[in-house]
């Protein structure tokens, strides 16, 4: 296991390896989120308290365990990259911060078309806003950072430490609910016991959250290899891909 | 098909949510796939050149 990883780092094993599951990753995304938008936005029943407000769900929510999950493996790759010096990580790191900015963004933007109908306002001063709103400007920081370092190898342990210090907020997100008296609401699926949610409005959200996670990979390892391409440019791996190509 | 359209009156919330998902899901695959191309390209072309040889 540790010897497959250590050998995929190598960036032309790597750059091979994201070429080959690539049309994988993507046509796996585009199957489930197609076919979870038609089971959450057709099939799915109206909500009895929220009509069919509450279909914003089905976006909102994988979004939201995006946004989580991406900053989680940037502050892990950071750690390897930090630590280990590998280049794979410090490209992993860097190339999931503008995907996790995206999700950040559209989760809170569908929030607030979720809320104006059904607090009443687009916006609250509420945690569970707030920590993912810190979530939007650190990821908006990382990129800032590193786009401000022109060492690439430099760059990437200063924005590991950004990472790394920012991932206190990821617990705060995830708790504010439970810990302070939200507007938002608390934990339907990711709690102890069974999931409060019928089955029917549950398949779409699995069916989405699985379909971002995959289409989040292959975004990644589309970013990734053109990252390597750049930082390996004088590599002899490159120049015989090149050679080849030509 | 115009009550599925409609959403319960929620259309503008609902349709909004889905529309602006797709974008930034579509920006997120196209812009990186297109950034890979260049890149590719002109490696491609730099080789050319310092090769001399034409495709």
């Amino acid at each position: 296991m540790f010897n497959a990883l250590h050998r995929l780092s190598s960036p032309p094993t790597f750059f091979a390896f994201a070429g080959r599951v690539l049309p994988w990753l993507m046509g796996g995304a585009l199957l489930l989120i197609t076919l979870g938008v038609y089971q959450g936005l057709v099939v799915a029943p109206p909500d009895y308290q929220q009509g069919d407000s509450y279909r914003i769900m089905f976006v909102h929510v994988p979004s939201a365990w995006m946004s989580l999950f991406i900053y989680m493996v940037m502050a892990g790759a950071g750690v390897i990259a930090l630590v280990w010096r590998i280049k794979l990580a410090e490209v992993i790191a860097s190339a999931s911060a503008p995907i996790g900015a995206s999700f950040t963004f559209l989760t809170l933007v569908t929030g607030s078309l979720w809320g104006k109908p059904m607090w009443g306002a687009w916006w609250v001063w509420d945690a569970r806003l707030t920590s993912e709103l810190i979530l939007l400007f650190l990821y908006l920081g990382y990129m800032g950072l590193e786009s401000a370092i022109p060492d690439k190898r430099s760059a990437a342990r200063a924005t590991a430490i950004l990472a790394l210090v920012g991932s206190v907020n990821i617990p705060i997100i995830h708790f504010s609910v439970e810990w302070w008296n939200t507007l938002h609401q608390g934990a339907t699926v990711t709690k102890l016991g069974a999931p409060s949610i019928h089955p029917s409005m549950l398949l779409p959200l699995l069916l989405m959250a699985v379909g971002f996670k995959l289409f989040y990979f292959a975004s990644l390892l589309v970013r990734a290899r053109c990252q390597m391409l750049e930082r390996e440019q004088r590599s002899s791996w490159v120049s015989a891909l090149v050679k080849e190509a030509i | 098909m115009d009550t599925f359209l409609h959403m319960g009156g929620y259309a503008f919330y609902v349709w909004t949510s889905y529309a602006l998902a797709l974008l930034i899901l579509s920006l997120n695959w196209v812009m990186p796939r297109r950034a890979l191309r260049n890149r590719w390209r002109d490696l491609l072309r730099r080789e050319q050149l310092s090769t001399g040889k034409s495709v």
